[in-house]
């Protein structure tokens, strides 16, 4: 055994030397150097100069209490989040949380009632503007609600939803900021992402970026005092 | 969208896998498996010790590094200045007590992290219990994880202690390999390898070059990799006071790290721990769809590449592409399977009123737990990749796929981790299946068992049915003593879903995987100590015997080849060796399966 011990022991730091400072350290010179923004965290900054958010990271717009959806009806409303304390939550030291999914199973009656509360929630923020998705007396929808608009992310900080999803928001966003459809769905396609090199991934909306610009939009005052 | 004239619970039909999603699939195993030859090619060259023998340039750096490192370390060296190679005990010596220091270092570091540099969130000493398991898990290349990177591990944890170890447990595994394909290539040997030249080798080259190119390829696409601490910024619309504190949040902290590096490697040494909490779901983890193809690639690239590297190394490389077909014919079937169960959705949500049938910009499918970017075809690929590899990492929570869809991640790696499997270790566990399936196939025809020339006598088939059986008792008998206790009921989900929560983490723990149905709270001493006791044994107590074969192979004489020999590149051996694991597999877990997503499958259909 000890003479296993001599070369285990050196050549084991030699080989923690190499692969855990030298590769992180120089990878990190290159990164800097070649992709400082990305490398940084792809934060966006205001015209102030005071960062607002990373491009990568999303932003809690929407909600799942009625109460709340009339204030919001002005947004772009992203993917449920499950962290904590508050929906996209990306770290709180103080509570030592960061990103997380539900992990609710697909029979778990909590995870249903999440979802019937989010679609609740759209309908209301609907309703505050005149848009009916529910025909009054009848159980049935008018329209159907886009699956990743009431089902949580599994980072819940995911920054997309699917264009459906914002083609389903376009009506209430633009009544509520007294847009035209149109100009609102311009708005949208502005930012919306294709799948990578034509084939992979899936095309998505970046909610974030979409409400950034909402929120400058010409012709519309509103900077997001209306909470 | 779809306007609906009456209450829409569409019939789920396997209609729902679009022409976007199978094309998606088709690409990723089509520049797989033309990656299997040339990396296949350089690592047989690596592991014969030809590569720093390059007269230029990278290879001839690193020549003189690896020969450095002999120098410093004291390995012995012969006439031609090449290490000296040893027989099988104390080869496994070496990688135990190698393995041993790591599992020291990372548990030392973690301890004391809130005393060392590199800790610029100012995080504390992690618990006991949780450094216990997580010094473990990483030494053992599964990467299971109780904690939440961001909130846990300081930088100087994450760098020297797990980010080493991503190497150094990924290159115990090829090394391992490695000497057991020296023991059925040589005759009459008495030696099998040195277990420092190969450790150095593997690190030096391929590990480290593979890596560093992958982790600039990630910034590239939005990975961070900075010293700098977390980031604050101001949210664009602050949330309501209606929190549960009563405080209004303006701000949001964006975690950053040294993580680009990290994760090249948790990718391509099938380690998988992530550097953030929820793994490569995380939009600085994973940011794009390119981002995600390249590390779903680098899941498999290495256990398939090692396929052709083995045949190369018995000079008969259909013996390699033989290993690969047998792979392919258990993995393609069980991921189609996956990518259908998870478009077909939820049919209790469907029944609420969502689209979830996927169509032109929309997503459908069951996407709770699931990133916009990767969609449903992605996320199934991934658990499929990250469960038949002994990855673990994941890119959506399998917890909330549907019943069935979450079956197939969790059976791939009951099936022991041999499709594909770990960074060497895959190809050594599906070795031993070969020696069973060839000892099976003896007794059909009546023949003395042979292997590539080498009688397959008592020991081996006594070494390799512990190597079967090993994973398959920690993961029963370890399931069962959690259900019985009260330290084991920490399950998030009701009913049968609660028991595939704790049949997961005992299948992913003693098949050193590492994914999770992440809902269990398993950062808790029982589940830390049980679940870390699981990941020791089922490495080591399959290394030993692995190294003895490979010790016992070698020093054989080869038998000439006659008309009676069974030759073991062929289709019919392919389907038995699938056959014998996939016996193996099933008769041992399905009576399990069907207490946990069976009959949630059944709850879900029958409402």
């Amino acid at each position: 055994m000890l003479t296993h011990l001599r070369p285990a022991l050196v050549l084991f730091v030699l080989l923690s030397l190499i692969t855990g400072v030298v590769y992180p350290i120089v990878i990190t010179a290159v990164a800097q150097v070649a992709y400082a923004d990305k490398a940084n965290g792809s934060i966006i900054v205001d015209a102030d100069g005071k960062p607002i958010g990373s491009s990568l990271i999303g932003q809690e717009f929407g909600t799942s209490d009625p109460a709340s959806a009339l204030r919001l009806a002005t947004w772009f409303w992203g993917r449920p989040s499950a962290t904590a304390p508050v929906p996209y939550t990306a770290l709180n030291l103080d509570k030592g949380t960061g990103s997380s999914g539900s992990n609710l199973a697909p029979t778990n009656p909590a995870l249903l009632d999440n979802i019937k509360a989010r679609i609740a929630a759209l309908d209301a923020a609907d309703a505050s503007v005149g848009i009916v998705r529910v025909a009054s007396g009848s159980p049935s929808r008018t329209s159907a609600v886009p699956v990743d608009l009431v089902t949580a992310s599994a980072s819940g900080l995911d920054p997309h939803i699917s264009p459906a999803a914002a083609e389903y928001q376009v009506p209430r966003v633009a009544k509520a900021r007294g847009l035209t459809e149109d100009a609102v769905r311009a708005l949208v396609r502005e930012h919306t992402q294709g799948r990578a090199l034509g084939v992979l991934g899936e095309p998505v909306v970046n909610v974030f970026a979409l409400n950034q610009s909402l929120a400058t939009f010409r012709g519309d005052d509103d900077d997001g005092s209306i909470r | 969208m779809n306007t609906l004239a009456s209450a829409p619970v569409p019939a789920p039909t396997l209609a729902a896998i679009t022409g976007a999603g199978v094309l998606q699939l088709l690409i990723y195993l089509a520049v797989l498996l033309a990656l299997v030859k040339p990396l296949g090619w350089f690592m047989a060259r690596v592991l014969e010790g030809k590569a720093g023998e390059a007269p230029l340039g990278l290879g001839r750096a690193l020549g003189l590094l690896e020969r450095g490192i002999y120098a410093i370390c004291g390995v012995r060296t012969n006439a031609e200045n090449r290490p000296v190679e040893t027989g099988w005990k104390p080869y496994a010596a070496g990688i135990l007590v190698f393995n041993a220091l790591g599992f020291i270092a990372v548990f030392a570091l973690q301890r004391l992290q809130h005393m060392l540099p590199a800790n610029p969130a100012g995080l504390g000493s992690v618990e006991a219990s949780s450094a216990f398991n997580t010094a473990i898990s990483f030494a053992t290349n599964t990467n299971w994880q109780g904690y939440g990177g961001e909130s846990t591990m300081s930088y100087l944890t994450q760098m020297l202690g797990l980010g080493v170890q991503n190497v150094l447990s990924a290159a115990t595994g090829i090394a391992v390999l490695a000497a057991l394909i020296r023991g059925l290539a040589r005759r009459s040997s008495a030696t099998i390898g040195n277990c420092w030249a190969d450790l150095t080798r593997v690190t030096l080259y391929i590990l480290l070059p593979l890596s560093a190119v992958l982790a600039l390829a990630l910034v590239s696409q939005g990975v961070v990799q900075t010293f700098r601490g977390p980031q604050e910024v101001a949210l664009i619309v602050p949330l309501s006071p209606a929190t549960s504190d009563g405080v209004a949040v303006t701000t949001q902290t964006i975690p950053l790290g040294p993580a680009a590096s990290q994760i090249a490697i948790k990718q391509l040494g099938t380690n998988g721990g992530g550097f953030f909490n929820v793994n490569s779901a995380h939009p600085l983890e994973n940011p794009t769809a390119l981002s995600n193809f390249l590390q779903a690639l680098a899941i498999l690239l290495i256990p398939a590449a090692l396929c052709w590297t083995f045949g190369e190394m018995v000079r008969d490389r259909r013996q390699g592409w033989a290993v690969l077909a047998a792979m392919l014919v258990i993995f393609v079937p069980l991921l189609t399977a996956a990518y259908a169960l998870e478009a077909r959705g939820n049919p209790a949500i469907a029944a609420f009123g969502v689209d979830t049938t996927a169509s032109l910009g929309e997503l459908g499918g069951n996407m709770e737990g699931k990133e916009a970017r990767f969609g449903v075809v992605n996320s199934a690929l991934w658990a499929a990749a990250t469960t038949a590899a002994s990855n673990g990492s994941v890119n959506s929570m399998h917890d909330s796929f549907t019943p069935l869809g979450g079956l197939i991640p969790m059976w791939l790696m009951q099936l022991g981790e041999v499709v594909f499997g770990g960074a060497g270790s895959g190809l050594y566990g599906m070795l031993m299946f070969v020696i069973v399936a060839v000892f099976v196939a003896g007794l059909m025809v009546g023949r003395a068992p042979e292997y590539l020339g080498k009688k397959i006598e008592p020991f081996e088939m006594k070494m390799a049915m512990v190597c079967v059986l090993v994973p398959c008792a920690i993961v029963l008998v370890g399931t069962a003593v959690a259900v019985l206790i009260p330290e084991g009921n920490t399950t998030s989900n009701p009913g049968p879903h609660g028991f595939s929560q704790i049949l997961y983490a005992f299948s992913s723990a003693g098949n050193n995987n590492g994914s999770a149905f992440a809902g269990l709270a398993a950062n808790t001493p029982f589940y830390n100590i049980a679940l870390g006791l699981a990941m020791w044994f089922s490495r080591f107590w399959i290394i030993v015997p692995v190294l003895a074969v490979a010790g016992s192979l070698a020093a054989k004489r080869v038998s000439p080849m006659t008309s009676g020999t069974l030759p073991t590149h062929t289709p019919v051996f392919v389907l038995m060796l699938v056959a014998v694991v996939v016996i193996v597999g099933a008769l041992t877990f399905v009576p399990a399966l069907a207490l946990g997503p069976v009959v949630e499958h059944l709850q879900l259909v029958s409402k």
